[in-house]
């Protein structure tokens, strides 16, 4: 699994508008409907889910990175965005510090295999602190990918 | 035993200062077990083992006896979502330290209640 089969390009945000965890999610689902890879439909039911998730326990898992994601039978094909806040977003992260970097993974319903890959590959790259240290640096959509794709190559 | 923070559960030993040293007699216990619920060691699954496995002093390990291996830290999070686990996978979980038996007992016995998954 590879960042580039999930993650969409168009939908990543370098500088997150929203400074409050649930406007974040909003915001990042909202940008993959704009990049047409989510019906506008499903948007308000996938961000209550979202925000459902989180609720029962922070997707906030400390150093500053946060992995929301749900599993909706509104998605079709997994799809993820990945926002960037410079002044820091309250997540009730486990480690009680703001998170920077916010991972977005919506999945299909009924394909376990393929999200518990999907997470795999974001934990591995989120893991290791200088990937985590320049996608904070990252001040444009073209630097994220790059990053990401770099992930993507195993550099 | 020490209170444990919130930060302990989610990062892995590489944060923490070396265990002093104490004078508890130290065991090591292991056991198998197979992933059974359908979605896999997702997220929340993982965290209910991490915060399991730090209500022990004994040092956790996890690893996968199937599929490519990995091992995690058991008190990790990111690291038992690296683990990728799918259903019918066979992990490996080794507990080292005073209380390691009731640690493998307790831990094993999550992993095949399915984590009220299903």
């Amino acid at each position: 699994m590879k960042f580039s089969e999930f993650i969409v390009k168009e939908a990543v945000e370098p500088d997150l508008k929203a400074t409050n965890r649930d406007a974040v999610l909003a915001e990042l689902v909202n940008k993959l409907a704009d990049a047409g890879a989510l019906p506008r439909t499903a948007v308000e039911e996938v961000v209550a889910a979202l925000i459902k998730r989180e609720k029962n326990g922070s997707t906030g898992f400390g150093k500053g990175v946060a992995v929301p994601h749900v599993k909706h039978p509104k998605i079709k094909k997994m799809v993820g965005t990945l926002g960037r806040s410079v002044r820091g977003i309250d997540f009730a992260a486990l480690d009680h510090q703001s998170v920077y970097i916010a991972v977005l993974l919506l999945s299909p319903e009924n394909q376990p295999q393929q999200h518990l890959q999907a997470m795999n590959i974001i934990f591995t790259s989120l893991q290791k602190d200088t990937f985590r240290r320049f996608l904070r640096q990252s001040a444009t959509n073209d630097d994220i990918i790059e990053l990401l794709d770099e992930a993507d190559q195993g550099k | 035993m020490m209170p444990r923070t919130r930060q302990q559960t989610a990062f892995s030993a590489r944060d923490r200062r070396p265990p002093t040293a104490d004078c508890e007699r130290m065991s090591t216990a292991s056991r198998d077990v197979i992933i059974r619920n359908k979605l896999g060691l997702h997220a929340r699954p993982a965290m209910q083992f991490v915060d399991l496995a730090n209500r022990f002093q004994s040092q956790v390990r996890v690893d996968t006896c199937s599929g490519e291996r990995v091992q995690a830290d058991g008190k990790s999070v990111m690291q038992m979502i690296i683990l990728a686990a799918i259903e019918g996978t066979k992990l490996r979980i080794t507990a080292d330290g005073g209380d390691a038996q009731a640690a493998v007992d307790m831990l094993a016995g999550l992993v095949e209640s399915g984590f009220g998954d299903d």
